[in-house]
This record gives structure tokens, C-alpha cells and sequence, in this order.
């Protein structure tokens, strides 16, 4: 019988209700008294020097309170990057100033350059429209390559020229994998692009600044994915308030995929504005806005380069990308290309030399960050790619060079910094096979190609690096935070808890997922378990949640703190029987005395703590409520195998995703519906990237793709029925759960399987197709088939 | 969106007089003018609502076998009520956006609009259909004008269309990815005295009639018949979404598909 409390049972979501009946209270459903509204005005050409900003009419509107130019920041500290890369020369990557409002210049269409606070959000639009704003146009540089050339626009004036770092990693490797390509049997070099996307969470961003002149107390409400670390970045880096007297609310927040991760302009305006006006001041996000202003994801150019000798074995990769950070580092923005990337370029197989070369340059564009799977899918990508390429060039089945080359055996150090703990790639590949039928392909593409369409076959396996992350690790590798995650469990009275999570949750389950370990582990009912979240006033200081890090770091520092109540509630309950502590045990959700029939309730020994008439109060101090923090010693290790079957239409080149399988070893699973849910949302999202979304520019950094008649998302007629399993488990060895997480894995895992799958598909048709660039249109594929 | 008032005549006579006053726009489902409005791309004084006219409403047959539809008619209305009339426009109706576009989006409202990538306007210049105001009839051919452009007259209000049956009819519509218009949309009519064909989605010019293959399936009403045949890519639309050739080539292939599905 499936479980139907704890860990392992498909608890449905309990937020779920709240969600689907419309109760949700999101960012933009707080409201507070006085309340004010700004319009920020945007610069709409992505390069040019400002001359004059003149508010004079616009502030004499109605309505108007006041108008922020880029003059009222001087004094203000700029957006701080939370990430410090070292180039390949032992130097600081270039750090511009990132300011909250533009100061002398504008870098990217949808900067802010001043905002207007009103009464009513009308009145700030119109007064916006009375600013005259004089912008001396200045050429933008877009085109990564070309930005690097002598002579290109400069993004930032007082930078030498628009390279942010030049990576090399492993740079020790460089020699040795020069010298094994040169000896290679076989070479396979590929070239390719992972496009700009925008993540478009269905919630736009939203920011409410209050402040309280009583007690001196700014309170942001905001559409976070880590309020913590917005308390922290703005508090301390922008806006000098101390952390007690700023407080950070991040309530439900529908959808984050990276892109609510970072610390953003309006957040610190609003903050900002509400301390200089006295009254609270709201920014809620158009998604024209969205388009222009949140951080975009992805956006590589990468040529790679496979080595193998004469038996197939991989012996060297080398790598060279380019990764624009647009017009300024936004938070984590330099670790993308890096840290999230390099280090996973080892992909699931055995190749004993790797470099990886990552020029991050600066383009007159939005900047970019993390978005779901950040870094690991554009390696994923080009490495999963590049072995298909080179499987077609040797004339050998893809499936079979890949089983060739795996990892078998565990740990296994990699030659780019990281130590898989488990995992067991010939198993998801074997589960893959299984439920991908692909031996029934052959007799489905002759259905399709009898329907006038050619039908192809991907497959590609992935692995991530996720449960970020250990602090002590990543500070070496430049992080300015700690990545560690905390819980406090407070046991009420009656026997109730709230765990208290810095962890948050903004559509990934955690109300649901997270008391389902506190009651197994305890042995009560998961509804005696409420998780609280999202509120700095009451949460531990935490991380928050992205990288799939929330139960594998968060669960974990829950666990620990379970365990502290778990001991205090025995020393309780061996009190209450007059028992040795040594022979209590827990089960069930009651204490019992080995060996004997004694035993008291759960709640018996909850009502104690906190009415303790009988309780030793010389020993233990009343109360029942504990709390944890946890840093994991090595970031867990998810890994899979993918496969997409698609049809190709010969005469319009559009291509249908017929079939999609996914394998998963996620360690072990606290819910299983859960994690199929996360598996469905990324590989939707995989194959937007794949066959729709394009975030484009034009030359003189225009956005064409700004809105979503020409942004294709994802739509539930774009994606079949899947077919997923996590079934093959090879538990995390460093963290109490075994628990590797499984976030992003979909997202990381699909696109290259669809762009496998497509190339195959073009391959029999004839078409001398090797690679086609995401995302795979009608109009592109229709292209590459005329040669 | 800026300030505006709002007016919802009953009556057809109500609503030109109403829209004789200074920057008034009429309303229909709000599909399109509304996105504009919070745009802040349009800056009406006062929208006339159509909806609330009821001569405006509803599909029948005229005593010519035509079918009429009001122009405030919703796109789901025609999808349903069309149907055993004329089930390519329906059909045709019933693929517009969304749920949510085709229980507000009228009939009136795209042929007044124009928009290059419409689907409407493809039935209406692929049936000969007569596009009637509160002043005149239009025919089709007259009526579209290039891009956004018809023959309207500012204030002019869009009462009826009236579709001749044909023997057989077809839109096959090639969507654009992002936003589902018609990347290439071709609707092929055949009527006893021949067959027409209209193309929407490709065009610079907006919906254009192919007269080659109008010509060719006049003759002989079969894909085979366009063999040889193509639009040049010049003129066609290029952006993000596909190049002018890529166009002019799904002109072609759909329109065959439209004659091979034709019924
Ligand atoms: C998400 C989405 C998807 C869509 N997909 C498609 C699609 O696939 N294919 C397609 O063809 N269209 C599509 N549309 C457009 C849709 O069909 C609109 O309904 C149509 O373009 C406008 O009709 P409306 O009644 O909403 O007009 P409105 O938006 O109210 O008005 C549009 C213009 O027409 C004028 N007007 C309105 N009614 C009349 C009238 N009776 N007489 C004279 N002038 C009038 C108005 O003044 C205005 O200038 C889509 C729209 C959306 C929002």
C-alpha cells in the first residue's frame, strides 16, 4: 500500500487550495494605508548619454508627491553583485557600479532612469510623461564578439572594454588537453548558441516599501525567492539600514525560476522613496516591464570540442564561451557561467582532461542571471551535443557511446573541482530505455514517415550540481555569502508545530513536502504541521530557495533541528515514566520504555514542556522549540537520462514533440507527485527553450521579443503526456535525508534531447543537418532543410 | 491606459450619434483596443460600447442563401452558430485565440482593424463577402486597404458581413508561434462561378487574393493543380518569427492543404 502520511507519500498540496480557489495573498494583494505608487520612467534606446532630466512640469501634476532622478541616489550605495570571479590571470573580474536610478548614462532599454511617486499609479504615469528626459544616443554594443572588437561601444566608460573576466578552468588542464586533443583519433567541434530567455513567472514583480516612523522600521514586501538575502544585500550594501530595523516579507509568490532571486532596483527605490516621503510607496510590475527589467537567463555562445581515441573513449573536452552578464552584474550573475557551469562540464562520463574557457563580456542588454538551472543546462547542452554529433560522425549508436564513457564508480573526483558522492548512470539509462520504448522507434517513425513526417529520436543524460552549497567551498570560489540553511521547530503545547523556514516556497511544495519529514520522523499526523516562511520578522536567517537546494540544505537543517526536539522530548518523556533516557523510544507519535509497557503520548509529553508542574526544571528548561542551521559538505549530484521523439513537418518545418521520457536518480524522495510535478514543469520549460522561446535583440539593442505576441512560452498543446520516473535511487551520502533534489533537473535535462531528436529526425529525411540552433522554429528547421 | 468615458448605445443610430462626438472610438470585444489602451498607444475621449446593440448580434441566412452576421457578433457565436451554414468560417472562428479572445472578440472588431495576421479578414476577401455599415454595403475587394487600412470612414460602424455559401471552402492557418495569428493563413473558397483565394499573415499589404491559383483551381480544383506555382518572397513580411521566402513558401503549402481538406 502506497503511504499516506510521511516520507514517500503523494500528500496532495496542501497550498494548493489556497491557489486554485483564488486565496492566495500574494505581494500585490497587500495593501497598506496612505499608500503611494510609482511609475518608473525607462530609457527606451539601449546606449546613450543623459544631457538633461527637467521634472519641473511633472512634478507641478496632480497627484505627483515627489520625483527620484538618479541625483537622489548619489548618496545611496548601487546594486552589489553577490559573486567575486577571478580571471584566468589571477584577477578581479570588473565590477561597475550598478546603480538604482541611471546616473549620467543609460546601458539598456528598461533601465530606470526616474521614477514618479503619486497618489494613484495614473497620476505617476501621466506626470512620467511630462519629464523631459534628453538622451544623447550613443551606438549600443549587442553582438557579443563584436563588443570584445578594438573600437566597440563601451558599456561602461571608465572599463578598459566590455570583457567582465576571462575564466580558464581548470587552467592548470589547459596544456594537457591541448596535447590530448592534438593526439585525439577524433575530434568532434561543435558550435552553438544557448539562447536568451526570459522566465516569465506567472507572477510579475512587486515591491511595497513602508516605513514606520515610531520604531524607525522599514518593512519591503517584495516577490522574493530569499527575503533574507534581499534584508541583507539591501540593508547593508545599498541603503545602510541595520538589519533590525528592516524587515523583509516575501508572501506567496507565484513562480521565482531564478529570476526573483536577485536583488532588483525597485526593491531598494521603494524602500528607499518610503523613508524620504513618509508613506508607503507600491511598484507592481506590467510585463512589458517583466520583459525589460528582470534579470533574462541563459545567453552563450560556445564552441566545444570532444576528443576521443581510437577505441571512442573520451579524452579531452575544451570549451570556449561567451556569456553576456548585459549592461550590469546583477546578483549572482558572474557564478552562472562559472561556477554553475564549469564545474559541471565532466557531464556523467570519464574524460581525464577538460578546460573550460568563459569570457563574460557586457552588452547594452538586460542584465542576466540565474534561471532554473543556471549554468548546469547550458553544459548540459553543449556537451550532450557534442557527443550526439560525434556519435554521427563515428557512425556509432549515441546510447552506446554514452553507456562507453560513464562514470561506474563512486565518489568520483572530476577534473573540473567537483566529487560526485552516487549515482548510477547505466540504471537511468536502462530505465530510460525501458520506458522511452526505444526499441518500439523504428516502428513508429515508419507510422509517421507513411503520415508524410519524419520522426527522429534524442537522447542525452545530464547531471547537476545542486543542494547548494557548502559555504566554506563556495567562498573560496568567490561567493560573498554563506549558503548554509536553517529551521527552528516550534512544538506547541498541544503538540502542533511550526517549523520556521528560511527555505522558501514560491509554487515548489514546501507547506506540503517539508512536514511530511517532520512527521515521519516524529510519527505524527503531517497535518499537526504547519511550515512558516517568507517573513525575515519570523524566520530564521536563511538562504532561501533556488540551485534545487531547498530540501536537500533546507530539509536538512529541519531535520537537525528535529532531532534536538526529539532529544529534549525524551529526556521529558523518561521523566514522566521515571525511566532511564537511555531506554525511551519514539514511535508512532508516542514515548515508550524498552522492555516494558510504559508509555506516554507525544502530546502528553508536548503539554509537559510547557505546563511543567511535574518536570525537571533543574535539568531541562521548559519549552519545546529548537533550532538548526545546516551547511552540507559537498552539493548533491541528480542525474538522469532524457529522451525526446519529435515529428518534423518536411513542408513547414514545424516540429511536434510526440514522446518525452525522463529517468531521474534524485536520491531519495520525500513525495513523489511533488517531484513528477517539478519533472513536468522543467521539461515544458526545456522544451520552450528548445522550440520556442527567443529572447532577441536587434542591432541597436532593441528588444523585439518584449511582449508575448512575440515571446512564445510554452503552452500545454507544445508538450505531450510524459512519461517520467525517479525510481532508480542512489541516495545523497552527506546530507540525514539522502536527498539530492530536483528543481531543475527538467530543465537541465530536456533541451538537448528535443535538439538530438530534431537533428536525428532531419538526418532521415536526408538533410545534411549536424546542429540547429534553439530554439528549433518552423522558419529555422524550414531553413536548415534548405541547406 | 488615460482617462476616458464610456457610452453603450442599444441601438446602432445610438451609437453614430454617439461616436459624432470628438475622439470617440467605438468598442467592440476589446480584444484589440483595450491592450492598446493600457498601452497608451490610443487616447479615445469616450468609447462607444457595441456590445449592448442587439441588431448588431447573432448569425441567420438572407433570402440569397448568405450568411449574414452581425458585426458585433462574438467570435464563439460564429463558431457555433455557423456551423451548419458554413462550417470553414466557423471552423475558422472557432481557432481564434483563446476561449477568453472568442467570447469577446467580434466579427466587426477585426475587419475593422485590419491587423495583417487576422484570420477574418482572409474568409471575408476568400468568400467575396459584402461588408455592410450604417451608410453602404462594401465589397470585400474593395474593402481592405493594406495593414490596419480599409475603406471605413472614420466613425463608420461595421452592421454585417454577409457570406456567400461556397461548394467547398478551407482556412488552413499556419500560426505564428507567440502570439497564434496567422503566421500564413489561406482560406480557398470554391463557388460555382470559381474559386477564390485569400491570403492573410504574409503580405506587407495585408490580405491579398492569389489570383494564379484562384486561376489554376477555377480550372481544376485539386492541390495538384498549384504544382509549379509560388508567391515571390518580396513584399512578404519578415521578422523573428520568419523570413519573406519562408512565407511566400507557406503560402504555397497551405493553400494546397486548404484545397485537399476543402469541404
Ligand atoms: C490573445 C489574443 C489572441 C488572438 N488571436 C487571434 C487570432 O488567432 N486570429 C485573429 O484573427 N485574431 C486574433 N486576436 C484578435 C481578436 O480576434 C480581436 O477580437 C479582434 O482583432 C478585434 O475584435 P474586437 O471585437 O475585440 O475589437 P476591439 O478591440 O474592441 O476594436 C478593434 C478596433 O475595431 C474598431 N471596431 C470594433 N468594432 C467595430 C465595428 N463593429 N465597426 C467598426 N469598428 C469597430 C474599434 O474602434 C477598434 O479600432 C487575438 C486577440 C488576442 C487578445
Amino acid at each position: 500500500m502506497p503511504k499516506d502520511n510521511g516520507i514517500g507519500a503523494s500528500t496532495k498540496r496542501r497550498e494548493d487550495v489556497r491557489f486554485l480557489t483564488g486565496h492566495g495573498k500574494y505581494t500585490d494583494d497587500i495593501n497598506v494605508l496612505h499608500q503611494t505608487y510609482v511609475h518608473f520612467l525607462r530609457s527606451d534606446v539601449a546606449h546613450g548619454k543623459i544631457t538633461s532630466i527637467d521634472t519641473a512640469e511633472a512634478a507641478k501634476m496632480p497627484g505627483v508627491v515627489r520625483i527620484f532622478t538618479g541625483a537622489d541616489f548619489e548618496g545611496v550605495g548601487g546594486l552589489p553583485c553577490g559573486w567575486q570571479v577571478t580571471d584566468r590571470h589571477g584577477e578581479p573580474m570588473k565590477e561597475p557600479p550598478h546603480p538604482v536610478l541611471a546616473q549620467g548614462k543609460v546601458r539598456h532599454v528598461g533601465e530606470p532612469i526616474a521614477a514618479v511617486v503619486a497618489d494613484t499609479l495614473a497620476e505617476a504615469r501621466d506626470a512620467a510623461e511630462a519629464i523631459m528626459v534628453e538622451i544623447e544616443d550613443l551606438p549600443a554594443a549587442v553582438d557579443m564578439k563584436a563588443a570584445l572588437k578594438d573600437g566597440a561601444p563601451k558599456v561602461h566608460d571608465e572599463l578598459s572594454d566590455n570583457l567582465c573576466y576571462d575564466w580558464g578552468f581548470v587552467e592548470e588542464n589547459k596544456g594537457a588537453v591541448e596535447e590530448a586533443i592534438k593526439n585525439a583519433a577524433h575530434v568532434t567541434t561543435l558550435e552553438l548558441v544557448n539562447n536568451r530567455l526570459v522566465a516569465n513567472p506567472m507572477e510579475p514583480r512587486v515591491a511595497l516599501g513602508d516605513y514606520n516612523r515610531s520604531d524607525d522600521m522599514s518593512t519591503l514586501y517584495t516577490t522574493s525567492q530569499n527575503p533574507h538575502v534581499i534584508r541583507l544585500l539591501m540593508g547593508a550594501f545599498v541603503l545602510g539600514i541595520p538589519e533590525h530595523k528592516l524587515r523583509v516579507v516575501a508572501p506567496d509568490v507565484g513562480g521565482g525560476f531564478g529570476t526573483k532571486i536577485f536583488h532588483y532596483a525597485e526593491e531598494a527605490f521603494c524602500t528607499f522613496a518610503a523613508r524620504q516621503i513618509k508613506r508607503p510607496v507600491k511598484w507592481t510590475s506590467t510585463r512589458s516591464e517583466a520583459f525589460m527589467s528582470d534579470a533574462h537567463g541563459r545567453d552563450h555562445v560556445t564552441k566545444i570540442e570532444l576528443a576521443l581515441d581510437k577505441d571512442n573513449n573520451f579524452t579531452a573536452i575544451r570549451t570556449e564561451t561567451y556569456a553576456n552578464m548585459g549592461a550590469y552584474l546583477s546578483t549572482f550573475a558572474p557564478s552562472v557561467p562559472t561556477w554553475l557551469h564549469g564545474t559541471l562540464m565532466a557531464g556523467n562520463y570519464k574524460t581525464p582532461n577538460i578546460y573550460v574557457n568563459v569570457k563574460a563580456v557586457f552588452t547594452n542588454t538586460v542584465p542576466v542571471d540565474a534561471y532554473r538551472g543556471a549554468g548546469r543546462p547550458e553544459a548540459t547542452f553543449q556537451l550532450e551535443r557534442v557527443i550526439d554529433k560525434a556519435a554521427r560522425e563515428l557512425g556509432v549508436d549515441p546510447i552506446a557511446l554514452r553507456k562507453q564513457n560513464f562514470i561506474t564508480e563512486f565518489p568520483y573526483a572530476t577534473p573540473v573541482a567537483v566529487e560526485y558522492d552516487t549515482g548510477d548512470y547505466m540504471a537511468t539509462m536502462a530505465k530510460l530505455e525501458e520506458i522511452a520504448d526505444v526499441k518500439g522507434f523504428a516502428a513508429r517513425r515508419a507510422e509517421s514517415e507513411k503520415n508524410g513526417k519524419l520522426r527522429g529520436l534524442g537522447i542525452n543524460c545530464y547531471i547537476e550540481a545542486c543542494g547548494i552549497a557548502p559555504s566554506n567551498l563556495v567562498g573560496q570560489l568567490g561567493a560573498r555569502a554563506g549558503l548554509y540553511e536553517s529551521a527552528t521547530v516550534r512544538v506547541n503545547a498541544t503538540g502542533t508545530i511550526s517549523v520556521m523556514t528560511g527555505s522558501h516556497s514560491h509554487g515548489q511544495g514546501h507547506e506540503t513536502a517539508f512536514p511530511q519529514v517532520v512527521a515521519e520522523m516524529l510519527g505524527i499526523d503531517e497535518s499537526m504541521i504547519d511550515i512558516v516562511h517568507g517573513d525575515t520578522a519570523n524566520t530564521p536567517m536563511g538562504m532561501g530557495t533556488y540551485g534545487s537546494r531547498s530540501i536537500a540544505v533546507g530539509g536538512s537543517a529541519m531535520v537537525r533541528a528535529t532531532e534536538k526536539i526529539i532529544n529534549k522530548a525524551k529526556k521529558i518523556a523518561a521523566h514522566l515514566m521515571e525511566a532511564s533516557e537511555a531506554d525511551i523510544e519514539l514511535k508512532d507519535g508516542a514515548f515508550s520504555v524498552a522492555g516494558t509497557d510504559k508509555s506516554v503520548a507525544w502530546g502528553d509529553v508536548t503539554l509537559a514542556a510547557y505546563v511543567p508542574h511535574n518536570y525537571p526544571l533543574e535539568d531541562i528548561e521548559p519549552g519545546l522549540e529548537e533550532t538548526a542551521f545546516y551547511d552540507p559538505s559537498n552539493f548533491t549530484y541528480p542525474s538522469g537520462a532524457y529522451c525526446c521523439e519529435v515529428e518534423v513537418d518536411p513542408e513547414t518545418g514545424k516540429v511536434t514533440v510526440e514522446r518525452f521520457a525522463a529517468a531521474d536518480d534524485f536520491g531519495n524522495i520525500i513525495n513523489p507527485m511533488i517531484v513528477s510535478g517539478q519533472v513536468h514543469g522543467g521539461i515544458a520549460q526545456g522544451i520552450g527553450q528548445a522550440l520556442l522561446e527567443n529572447c532577441a535583440y536587434d542591432e541597436n539593442g532593441q528588444l523585439l521579443s518584449a511582449s508575448y505576441m512575440d515571446y512564445a512560452m510554452p503552452r500545454a498543446d507544445d508538450v505531450p503526456f510524459y512519461q517520467v520516473d525517479h525510481s532508480c535511487q542512489t541516495p545523497c551520502t552527506h546530507n540525514p535525508l539522502g536527498v539530492k533534489g530536483c528543481g531543475e533537473a527538467g530543465a537541465i535535462g530536456s533541451p538537448p534531447a528535443v535538439i538530438n531528436a530534431v537533428v536525428d529526425a532531419l538526418q532521415s529525411g536526408g538533410h545534411k543537418v549536424t546542429h540547429i540552433d534553439m530554439p528549433a522554429t518552423p522558419s529555422r528547421v524550414w531553413a536548415a532543410m534548405q541547406g | 491606459m488615460y482617462a476616458f468615458d464610456v457610452e453603450r448605445p442599444t441601438s446602432v443610430a445610438d451609437a453614430v450619434a454617439a461616436l459624432g462626438k470628438e475622439e470617440a472610438q467605438a468598442l467592440g470585444g476589446g480584444q484589440t483596443l483595450i491592450p492598446t489602451l493600457k498601452q497608451r498607444l490610443a487616447m479615445p475621449s469616450v468609447l462607444v460600447s457595441l456590445t449592448g446593440i442587439a441588431e448588431i448580434q447573432g448569425v441567420c441566412k438572407d433570402d440569397d442563401g448568405r450568411v449574414c452576421i452581425g458585426g458585433g457578433t462574438k467570435h464563439a457565436v460564429v463558431a457555433k452558430e455557423a456551423a451548419a451554414h458554413y462550417p470553414a468560417l466557423a471552423e475558422l472562428a472557432s481557432h481564434i485565440g483563446d476561449p477568453a479572445v472568442r467570447n469577446r472578440g467580434t466579427i466587426g472588431g477585426s475587419l475593422a482593424n485590419n491587423d495583417p495576421s487576422a484570420c477574418y479578414p482572409a474568409a471575408a476577401l476568400g468568400s467575396g463577402a459584402t461588408i455592410v455599415t450604417n451608410t453602404r454595403e462594401i465589397a470585400a475587394d474593395d474593402y481592405f486597404q493594406g495593414m490596419f487600412t480599409t475603406a471605413l470612414d472614420e466613425g463608420e460602424i461595421i452592421t454585417e458581413v454577409k457570406f456567400p455559401v461556397p461548394e467547398k471552402a478551407k482556412y488552413m492557418k499556419f500560426e505564428q508561434p507567440a502570439s497564434r495569428f496567422a503566421l500564413v493563413g489561406v482560406f480557398v473558397a470554391k463557388y460555382a462561378d470559381g474559386v477564390r483565394v485569400a491570403v492573410t499573415g504574409a503580405s506587407n499589404d495585408g490580405v491579398f487574393r492569389w489570383s494564379e491559383a484562384e486561376a489554376a483551381l477555377s480550372k481544376d480544383f485539386s492541390a495538384g493543380a498549384l504544382d509549379g506555382l509560388s508567391v515571390p518572397g518580396d513584399g512578404m513580411i519578415s521578422d523573428l518569427h520568419g523570413s519573406g521566402d519562408y512565407r511566400a513558401h507557406l503560402v504555397a503549402v497551405m493553400t494546397k492543404r486548404a484545397v485537399a481538406a476543402a469541404h
